[in-house]
């Protein structure tokens, strides 16, 4: 037991030791200041803009900025819908594995190219090698793509009038060469001599002691293992994700992989630090998103070592935990620790199988995902959690009867539209796609059948937990649900691509119009957001808006079950 | 419109040479040093060869037996039960192997979880001590060996948490199992890993 609580302390204080250096690089290169790779990735980075036809200098505007990430990433569904429903027929398919029909291909093609990585299919039999690379290729510049977008809104929030926005295509092949490729080159490299595959040989074969011939699926896994961590992807290279003895040999690869997950989001926020020069900012948001993460980890680990008390009366031993969908040699500690990391962060890899948790993880696996912005996605993230602090301004001027003001520039009607705008979005994507489905099975239980794998709460919250992991562009699932159905692909589809760029957008928005009004430089007036108090204030605004949100849709789904399982 | 839509098509066929082809190409490279040449670990055992790192369906009482699997320990399609806590019929399902594993385990009141629980992936190819040394009056019974012997082979494969620090403890069950075989045979070392 006790070796199971180190493993999670070890690997919350070696992520935090590693985002602080982390963060100052990532700063260094959004700002353009000199670092030791320069040497390698100055040449790499002017070749590939020479191939591109693509001049990375001069400065471009917010609106710019989103029309060429917009356009960029509708190549990426194109070319991504066309691989997907041709790679049958392509070279790299040793275990001839088919090419996906329409519908399977549109879910899976946004999955991947909005960073959420929900699968509808099992990377085993649903993928061809060259179909495992054309996700990761996705899962590399989706992730660069959120990066990018958060720093220009980083160097919209900086001092002075009109500050310069940068370049976006730049900033998107730093993200990818300068931040990305080298922690992957390092992790795959970790993941490769602890046992996880790295061959494009087809399936292996070999005879058990009882006899049985069995064929072991295989592949090019390390490489893509190592950026669906890094990049809050999430989507696994076998099926059962990181629970896979090979996706996830040994409790070093747990904590490796981990700790990928965990690194950049948090990152992240030590990088906006150093950028605005404002590390006292940095440490509130950080202090505030800590916090948060805590009160969801906290009871879901305390949850999952408890047990299953249905289990416990059938004459069970439950000394290491609740271990139905879980791995011996990550243990429910690790495995409850990961289930959080994945969810506020909007990674959405699993290291055991979440439907088969206990109510009170599902629950704040759930919350995790609701919130989507205790540390959040690689970029993406900090666009959530900025929403919340144009909230939290907002309240706080009405409430002190002051303009409100974000770091010297006057926040009015316009931003604040937007930022109700998104604010509500999630809220609505996630309850509107619950009701619908729910609505749907409760008339055609017969037909529908196939949706739910359990009856009563539980399976009310599979239903919930799919709508919110599509519009957290999260990834994860409780995957008894029969999500492979035209249905589902087409209305987690159409939520993931809502849910990913509206919420890029809004912010972007926000950031570009209060960079161009007139600069205030701060007062003793100026209310400051880098304190203790407004920390606490944000934290209230987040919790206020979840709760009254989600909290009667939590109650059907694992609060109910929660109840009836630990009465007496 | 144009000048958006030819440089974005460029800089991402860019992407999929480098992301697509120099990184795995790289990672490929790297992986031909690590153990096994990066094809699954494998080990190799009087002549037969398996990958330690699946788990295996065994169910006669000769072996130890390892943790039930949703998808019947198929290594080309991983799965697990995903059944809830709560589901009435989950639990009549381990109720089911609580009492098979009585059955061949008789005096056993209280069963460890993984031995009646089914594994995230499907192939958990380890148990806990507990669930192991479970299993050695059984054993000793059946192939008519001591159980003493059994639980120093148990000792012997036990596998310390990582740096004795962090994770669970566990036993590799192929492992064990190959092991078994070979207790008491002269002339055969332990199984190698290629």
């Amino acid at each position: 037991m006790d070796t199971q609580i180190f493993g999670i302390a070890v690997m919350y204080l070696l992520v935090v030791l590693l985002a602080i250096p982390l963060g100052r690089y990532i700063g260094k290169v959004f700002d353009y200041e000199s670092t030791w790779l320069d040497k390698f990735f100055d040449p790499l980075d002017r070749l590939i803009f020479q191939l591109s036809g693509i001049d990375p200098r001069p400065a471009m505007s917010w609106q710019q900025s989103l029309v060429a990430l917009l356009v960029i990433n509708g190549w990426w569904l194109v070319i991504s819908m066309l691989v997907l429903t041709t790679m049958g027929w392509m070279p790299l398919n040793p275990d001839g594995n088919p090419s996906m029909p329409f519908d399977l291909a549109f879910n899976t093609t946004i999955s991947f190219v909005t960073n959420t990585n929900l699968q509808h299919y099992s990377g085993e039999s649903a993928l061809s090698y060259l179909g495992q690379m054309i996700l990761m290729l996705w899962q590399f510049i989706s992730a660069g793509t959120g990066m990018a977008i958060a720093a220009v809104v980083f160097k919209a929030m900086k001092e002075g009038l009109n500050p310069s926005l940068g370049n976006f295509y730049s900033l998107l092949v730093r993200s990818c060469t300068r931040i990305l490729l080298p922690l992957a080159i390092v992790t795959a490299t970790i993941l490769a001599f602890e046992g996880v595959p790295m061959t494009f040989e087809g399936k292996g074969t070999m005879t058990t002691v009882q006899g049985e011939t069995v064929a072991v699926s295989r592949g090019p896994a390390a490489a893509f293992v190592a950026i669906k961590q890094l990049g809050t992807n999430g989507g696994g290279f076998f099926g059962v994700n990181s629970s896979h003895p090979l996706e996830n040999p040994t409790y070093l690869t747990n904590i490796v992989e981990d700790v990928g997950l965990f690194l950049i989001p948090i990152a992240m926020v030590f990088a906006l630090g150093f950028m605005l020069k404002r590390r006292k900012l940095a440490l509130t948001i950080f202090g505030v998103m800590t916090l948060g993460f805590l009160m969801l980890v906290v009871p879901a680990v305390l949850s999952e070592l408890g047990g299953n008390p249905a289990l416990s009366k059938l004459g069970v031993t439950q000394s290491v935990g609740s271990m139905e969908g879980k791995e011996v040699r990550l243990g429910p500690a690790a495995s409850a620790y990961w289930a959080i990391n994945t969810t506020v962060t909007s990674n959405g890899s699993v290291n055991a199988m979440h439907d088969s948790m206990t109510p009170l993880t599902v629950l704040t696996t759930l919350l995790g995902m609701m919130i989507n912005c205790f540390y959040g996605g690689v970029g993406v993230g900090f666009l959530n959690f900025y929403i919340f602090i144009i909230l939290a301004v907002f309240i706080s001027g009405l409430m002190v009867g002051r303009t409100p003001e974000l770091l010297g520039r006057k926040i009015e009607a316009n931003e604040m539209k937007i930022a109700m705008g998104i604010a509500l979005l999630h809220p609505f994507l996630i309850l509107a796609g619950t009701a619908l489905s729910s609505y749907l099975y409760a008339e055609n239980p017969a037909e529908l059948a196939g949706w739910l794998n359990n009856p009563g709460y539980h399976g009310f919250s599979e239903l919930l937990y799919e709508f919110t992991s599509a519009s957290a562009n999260n990834g994860s699932g409780l995957e008894g649900l029969g999500d492979n159905t035209p249905f589902w692909n087409y209305a987690t589809g159409l939520v993931m691509l809502l849910a990913r760029y509206l919420p890029i957008i809004g912010p972007v928005a926000i950031a570009g119009q209060l960079a161009a009004k007139k600069y205030i430089p701060e007062s003793e007036g100026t209310l400051r957001v880098d304190t203790g108090t407004f920390g606490i204030l944000i934290f209230a605004v987040i919790l206020i808006i979840a709760s009254l949100s989600f909290f009667p849709a939590l109650t059907l789904g694992p609060l109910a079950e929660y109840f009836s399982l630990y009465r007496s | 419109m144009k000048t958006t839509l030819i440089p974005a098509l460029r800089l991402t066929l860019v992407c999929v040479v480098l992301f697509m082809g120099v990184y795995p190409a790289l990672i490929w490279g790297i992986a031909q040093l690590a153990p096994n040449r990066g094809r699954g670990e494998i080990v190799a055992n009087n002549g037969a060869t398996y990958f330690t790192q699946i788990g295996q369906n065994i169910t006669t009482d000769r072996y130890f037996n390892g943790r039930p699997s949703a998808v019947g320990y198929n290594a080309a399609g991983s799965g697990g039960s995903n059944k809830g806590p709560s589901n009435p019929e989950y639990l009549a399902t381990v109720a089911a192997r609580v009492d098979t594993f009585r059955v061949h385990n008789p005096g056993t009141s209280q069963v460890p979880a993984e031995l009646v629980t089914a594994s995230g992936s499907g192939l958990d190819p380890h148990l806990s001590v507990e669930a192991v040394l479970v299993q050695v009056p059984r054993i000793a019974k059946v192939r008519g060996v001591s159980e003493a012997s059994l639980r120093d082979l148990t000792a012997q494969h036990t596998e310390k948490p990582l740096l004795g620090l962090f994770g669970p403890e566990k036993v590799n069950v192929l492992e064990l199992n190959l092991a078994l075989d070979n207790l008491g045979k002269k002339g055969f070392g332990n199984p190698i890993h290629l």
